[in-house]
């Protein structure tokens, strides 16, 4: 304890003996650290956007289905049991928001144009907490009811079909028995999501209505839960797969939206290379300090092991030494970050690369998401490649001969 | 009791292609409580033989015994831990580590040895005092005159007990004035406390207060003689 005492106070005062270069390997370990924790949380902020959006566009938490519509996902492959026997299941259990639907591959003509689109049966009231498509309609209406017998199409799917709001479009889908079911309906509104694929893709009713149009009385391909934090579904997934039983297909969103699930991970796994890779820049500075700071001090290096100290508190002064400055940086690159991230709670207008970003499914305005793991994974790269740059200094120093250091002009 | 004894000391360095003998079978003994000069002029071999015996250095065959106990084949943290609690050592400069004031310097060794701090606190004040440095415990080296620094050193050195004080040209960065005052303490100091020191010097002044009086020439001793302290 003693020895430790002194081997902090040695490793603190010789901190500040010359206290330009310090500064500067403490402002240089500072602006690392704002930027490995910014960066991340910018970065993070995106990813979660696309992730959040695409999760709430559609997929929901978890989903189940037939064991084989995700292989073929069409009419043929109903779910056994109605939508009336699924809410007896499921309504009382207490999840945050579920429902049940109709996706099937459908046609959709106008009068000028006709497209291959995914066709979804909805309960509205069922489905607002789950997606936010209600909260995207920029045109018109969103459905009322599930009987509701008009449309909600994306802005770029209007755009191809050449119609607008209150036109008359035809849906056209295939019934259990492979014979053509269609019925004419009116745009009753207009949505517009960042993620331009399903805006052009994906056309939602009344569920009562297409049910009535395929011929499938109450039935529904799929139900979709929300539960909870969506990066820990897996407890969801485990009490979902008990209830619904083996009958059936139960999937989290990242393996039904792989590209979302990809993102996550690696998002996760690119935080640790940036993390990583600014660390090793600064290293460099660190390990220079070091050996000029080693450099400058043999002699006293020399008198101390002659009076006695041990090797090993050699290398230990000059780890400390490296840890006190690398703790000193993270401390004010954290609260520099946070600052950072807090004034720009608001989030950030990139509207200037907007269409880029909507590409990849991210809207205009970034938020920074500064999450807790990520600030923890860079203190903690610092401080461990921070304490193996700073080992080869401190090794050399502990290793000088006391009467060849003493005499080292 | 034999304080020091060394046997048959062999060192040798080469410098510049050159074979310079720094000790040449060089026998020893010297006895607890004795003040011993060691005298030759520069590259005689006195302040090699000072550091072997101090385990600063090692021998290149020969044996070397502190206090009955075989020194040369220890290991680095064994002769570390040797001059942490047997040893107290007074250089010609560079004696202090500039960071700490005269009172941390001084409480340095006993930190390392694990004495609590009341002790090392009060214990480093009465040696302060002793050595004539009340009221400068706060300086650091940089604030202190070099006479100062070199009675921080030895308060340092002393502070804890050892057995043995080995002292490389104390005095080298010293003036007259400062030397003598410096001599006497040392002398003072084992009469006092009965501490065997081992001085390295080619100051002739330093040699008249030396109880015994050994001189080297090419790493031999030459001369070994007893006398009187002024």
């Amino acid at each position: 304890m003693c020895q430790l005492k002194i081997l902090i106070m040695l490793a603190w005062r010789n901190l500040w003996r010359n206290h330009h270069r310090t500064i500067i390997m403490i402002s240089a370990v500072t602006v690392g650290v704002w930027a490995m924790i910014f960066m991340t949380a910018l970065m993070r902020g995106m990813v979660t956007d696309m992730v959040r959006d695409g999760i709430q566009t559609l997929p929901g938490h978890v989903q189940i289905h037939h064991p084989k519509f995700r292989d073929d996902p069409s009419v043929n492959n109903l779910m056994l049991t109605t939508a009336t026997e699924l809410n007896n299941k499921f309504g009382g259990i207490g999840f945050e928001a579920w429902a049940s639907r109709i996706r099937v591959p459908a046609v959709i003509a106008s009068e000028r144009e006709s497209r291959g689109v995914t066709l979804f049966g909805i309960d509205p009231a069922a489905e607002e907490p789950i997606s936010l498509l209600a909260d995207d309609i920029v045109e018109g209406r969103f459905l009322r009811d599930e009987t509701d017998s008009g449309v909600v199409i994306g802005l770029k799917l209007a755009d191809k079909l050449d119609t607008k709001l209150g036109k008359r479009i035809v849906l056209m889908s295939q019934d259990p028995s492979n014979k053509i079911a269609d019925r004419g309906f009116r745009v009753v509104g207009i949505f517009d999501l960042d993620l331009d694929s399903h805006e052009e893709s994906s056309v939602f009713a009344g569920r009562a209505t297409i049910q009535k149009m395929l011929g499938i009385e109450d039935r529904v391909t799929e139900v979709v839960f929300l539960d909870g934090d969506y990066r820990n579904v897996d407890s969801l997934y485990k009490k979902i797969s008990e209830l619904a039983g083996p009958d059936v297909d139960v999937q989290p969103w990242y393996k039904l939206d792989k590209y979302l699930g990809m993102m996550l991970n690696m998002m996760d796994g690119f935080v640790l290379v940036w993390v990583i890779v600014i660390f090793l820049t600064l290293s460099f500075g660190l390990v220079n300090t070091l050996v000029m700071a080693v450099f400058e001090r043999i002699r006293e290096i020399g008198l101390m092991l002659a009076l006695g100290m041990r090797p090993s508190n050699i290398l230990g002064q000059i780890i400390v030494e490296s840890l006190l400055l690398l703790v000193i940086g993270l401390t004010l690159g954290n609260a520099f970050a946070w600052m950072t991230v807090e004034s720009l709670k608001g989030g950030i207008d990139i509207s200037a690369v907007a269409e880029g970003m909507a590409m990849m499914g991210a809207s205009s305005i970034l938020h920074p998401d500064l999450q807790i793991g990520d600030v923890i994974t860079a203190n903690i790269v610092v401080l461990a490649l921070g304490f193996l740059a700073s080992l080869s200094p401190a090794w050399r120093a502990s290793r000088y001969q006391p009467i060849e250091a003493i005499t080292k002009v | 009791m034999t304080a020091i004894r060394c046997i048959d000391l062999c060192k040798t360095y080469y410098q510049g292609g050159q074979e310079i003998k720094a000790l040449d079978h060089v026998n020893l003994e010297i006895a607890g409580g004795d003040f011993v000069c060691l005298s030759a002029p520069s590259g005689g071999g006195k302040t090699t033989l000072l550091n072997a015996i101090g385990g600063l250095d090692r021998p290149d065959s020969g044996e070397i015994w502190i206090s009955e106990q075989r020194i040369d084949k220890l290991s680095k943290s064994e002769l570390a831990q040797l001059r942490l609690h047997q040893i107290g050592f007074v250089f010609q400069a560079f004696n202090l580590i500039p960071v700490l004031t005269a009172r941390e310097n001084v409480e340095f060794v006993m930190q390392l040895q694990g004495v609590p701090t009341n002790k090392r606190t009060k214990k480093s004040k009465l040696i302060l005092e002793e050595v004539g440095l009340h009221g400068m415990e706060d300086r650091r080296p940089a604030d202190m005159s070099g006479g100062q620094q070199q009675r921080v050193a030895i308060a340092r050195a002393i502070v804890s007990r050892p057995t043995l004080v080995l002292a490389d040209e104390p005095t080298a960065n010293l003036d007259s004035h400062n030397a003598d005052d410096l001599m006497k303490l040392f002398v003072e100091l084992n009469q006092r406390h009965n501490t065997t020191f081992v001085i390295a010097t080619h100051d002739q002044r330093v040699m008249t207060y030396a109880i015994r009086l050994i001189r080297m020439l090419d790493g031999r001793i030459v001369d070994d003689i007893q006398q009187h302290t002024t």
